[in-house]
């Protein structure tokens, strides 16, 4: 353990107030639109592992729907980041089936849309 | 490089004889006034004198009530009966 | 014939020395039992010596007088009625901020400190401590008499203790703290005494209280300044108390340069709080958050650090992309604060074309280009009456428990993201800075109550958003959402036509 403390068998006494378990079969995921950083941070979703990819582009919609660009964009041409990592995901397939787990971060890129007047916003 | 010690005071009547002291007994110092306040900057060092506020309060003052009108200060500070000051040296 | 009056530091020797107790049935480390574990080395309590040398008799006759100044004011306030004398009514959202987020903090830090005035086992600090420990508490009680005046004529104050425990953004002041808190006696210090208070502390009261000061709120500047002067005290206990552990012993320089970057990136980050406040909160504007960085961190902060170099110890770690991101951090929260205050406790609002401009001449490098064409955006869709709010639950950062906003250095369009992994569990985070406080201690950090993740828990008053308002004890259509059309901004407007009235009669 690195943490320094008075009681040698601290963690014996520690709660873990994010464990995957805690959310009633959900995954809390995250999913960033890159490119519009006027949305103040990723979206938290808590979805059951067995959503189809697919129903993220719906889940997403009540935050970015505001946006002039979202009716504009082309889901087909979209460049997608799971964990990190360069995905092509199929969207009929679940979350689970992605290897998505708790607080997987999905980013996603819209060539061609880059937010109000070019500016990124 | 620059170091500045420094002292925040109220603006306001009470510290006025302090601040008056301040100027006149540290050459070079830069006074920044904002509202409500005012920051005395000087390179090194920053005093307070007990006779100099003394002399412009007509009372006798004691440096520890400069606690009533300080609102900040950077530097060590060195704290006697004739004088209160801030400062980098060693 | 009297006796010849003891100059101050025999007042203070007398005061402060031989006032210890030897134990007899009892070894010393059971009686102070906390100062140790953290590996800190004192090899002599006698060498602290509180250079302001203030005896108890001096504390008391000076903090009397400071009080009755301060009431003095308060009522002369009251019966003025001074709060229709404020620059807007908008400025009102400033106090709850400060109300909300701040008042508690000093509660917690009046706390800390009774705990270290009992727990160091040098009496030097130990006094030093207890005063600290009363000024705190003086601090809550005085603000939140002044405030109350306030809460009888506007909305989003009343139920402030509860919002600062649940609501989701107050919980960033509330962990710094809890943080502070629930570490050693000594990085308690470190964290409070000596970053927050000797460093930091100048960024959130001397602009704050100059801001209410230009704007018109005397009630609010004295409170501000009474604290204030009770500061310079506790810049000395943090200074004294760096100086002192650097000075015992070899071994505690690597242990207080670490606990200095942690409480540097953590204090940066709740005073975000701060850069938006200033930056756009203060319908009369006093100086922008990058003049204050440069003024308070640049310029005190470098003089600071080049003065403790010659213990060996360096400036925080990340302090340059802290110094940069002072271009951003202000809009970039303000932003945040615009598009979620449906859900918070205080209105916000489109800056005016004015204040854009002043941004813009305050922020040539950054404000056009990254920055104005958001609120432009924005502005338009109020126009088409769609103003918008961000309809969802947000990603936080595991450790300041700010959402994820912020971008990466140096590239102010490319939001920053940073990840590790614990025990098989992933943990985020808006920055390096905070990643490493997590990765330093995760077994602490694992037990954050982070609000986000306890709405999806179910232990926030139901899955809605109007149950967790509701949770919050926020009400829905008066406490919260857009200032133009609130009821506060129709009371102003109503005080603003009988004075136009009565200059008109």
């Amino acid at each position: 353990m690195a943490l320094k403390a008075i009681t040698p068998d601290y963690e014996k006494y520690t709660e873990n107030r994010d464990l995957p378990e805690l959310y009633h079969g959900n995954l809390m995921i995250y999913v960033h639109w890159e490119h519009h950083i006027s949305f103040v941070a990723a979206i938290a979703l808590p979805l059951p592992p067995q959503t189809p990819f697919g129903a993220i582009k719906e889940a997403i919609g009540g935050v970015y729907g505001p946006h002039p660009d979202w009716a504009k964009i082309d889901w087909s041409h979209a460049i997608w980041k799971i964990d990190g990592k360069n995905a092509t995901p199929d969207f009929d397939k679940s979350i689970a089936d992605h290897g998505m787990g708790h607080k997987s971060l999905v980013r996603f890129w819209t060539p061609g849309l880059d937010g109000y007047h070019g500016s990124l916003n | 490089m620059s170091q500045l010690a420094s002292l925040t005071l109220y603006h306001n009547d009470e510290a006025r004889p302090i601040i008056e002291a301040i100027i006149a007994d540290n050459p070079g110092v830069r006074v920044l006034n904002m509202p409500g306040a005012v920051k005395l900057d000087c390179e090194g060092a920053l005093v307070v004198k007990r006779a100099s506020v003394e002399e412009r309060l007509g009372r006798e003052w004691d440096p520890q009530e400069i606690h009533l009108v300080l609102i900040s200060m950077a530097g060590h500070l060195d704290e006697d009966d004739d004088q209160f000051s801030v400062s980098w040296k060693h | 014939m009297t006796a010849k009056k003891l100059g101050l530091k025999q007042r203070y020797a007398h005061m402060t020395r031989g006032l210890d107790w030897e134990t007899s049935y009892q070894p010393i480390d059971k009686v102070f039992p906390y100062d140790q574990f953290e590996g800190i080395k004192i090899k002599d309590w006698s060498a602290w010596e509180d250079p302001f040398r203030l005896t108890m008799d001096a504390y008391w006759k000076f903090q009397a007088e400071k009080e009755r100044k301060l009431y003095a004011v308060l009522d002369a306030f009251a019966q003025n009625n001074g709060q229709t004398g404020i620059s807007d009514g908008r400025y009102m959202n400033v106090l709850k901020l400060f109300l909300t987020g701040i008042s508690p903090e000093e509660y917690q830090s009046h706390r800390g400190f009774a705990f270290i005035g009992r727990h160091l086992r040098g009496v030097g600090p130990r006094v030093a401590a207890q005063q600290q420990s009363l000024d705190e508490l003086r601090h809550v009680q005085t603000q939140i008499h002044t405030i109350s005046h306030y809460n009888k004529f506007f909305n989003g104050m009343s139920e402030f203790p509860t919002m600062h425990d649940r609501v989701f953004y107050l919980s960033v002041p509330k962990s710094f703290f809890d943080d502070a808190r629930s570490a050693g006696p000594f990085e308690y210090m470190i964290a409070i005494g000596f970053a927050f208070e000797y460093v930091l502390t100048n960024l959130l009261f001397v602009p704050f209280m100059s801001g209410a000061a230009y704007n018109g709120d005397m009630s609010t500047v004295t409170f501000g300044f009474s604290a204030q002067s009770d500061e310079s005290r506790h810049m000395t206990l943090g200074i004294e108390v760096i100086k002192f552990l650097l000075e015992q012993h070899p071994d505690n320089l690597p242990i207080v340069q670490k606990w200095v970057d942690k409480w540097f990136w953590r204090g940066f980050r709740l005073l975000g709080l701060v850069a938006m406040m200033m930056d756009y909160m203060l319908p009369k504007p006093v100086m922008s958050w990058k003049e204050a960085w440069e003024i308070y961190f640049t310029e005190a902060g470098g003089a600071l650090f080049q003065d403790l170099a010659r213990y060996g110890l360096k400036m925080p770690k990340y302090h340059e992309v802290a110094t940069e991101a002072a271009e951003h951090v202000g809009h970039q929260l303000y932003g945040l604060l615009y598009q979620l205050c449906h859900v918070a406790g205080l209105h916000a609002w489109m800056p005016d074309a004015k204040h854009m401009d002043w941004l813009s001449e305050k922020y040539p490098n950054t404000f056009d280009k990254y920055y104005r064409p958001r609120f432009e955006m924005w502005a338009q869709m109020e126009k088409e009456g769609k103003r918008f709010y961000y309809n969802g639950l947000l990603q936080l950062c595991h450790t300041c428990q700010l959402p994820m906003t912020f971008t990466e250095p140096g590239d102010p369009t490319t939001r920053c993201f940073r990840e590790t992994q614990f025990k098989g569990n992933r943990y985020h985070f808006c920055s390096d800075g905070c990643k490493d406080i997590f990765d330093n201690e995760p077994e602490k950090y694992v037990q954050a109550w982070l609000p986000i993740q306890q709405i999806f828990q179910g232990n926030c008053g139901g899955p809605t958003v109007p149950d967790v308002l509701n949770w919050y004890q926020i009400k829905v259509g008066v406490d919260n959402a857009e200032y133009v059309g609130s009821e506060d901004h129709k009371l102003w407007e109503s005080w603003k036509q009988d004075t136009a009235v009565s200059k008109a009669g």
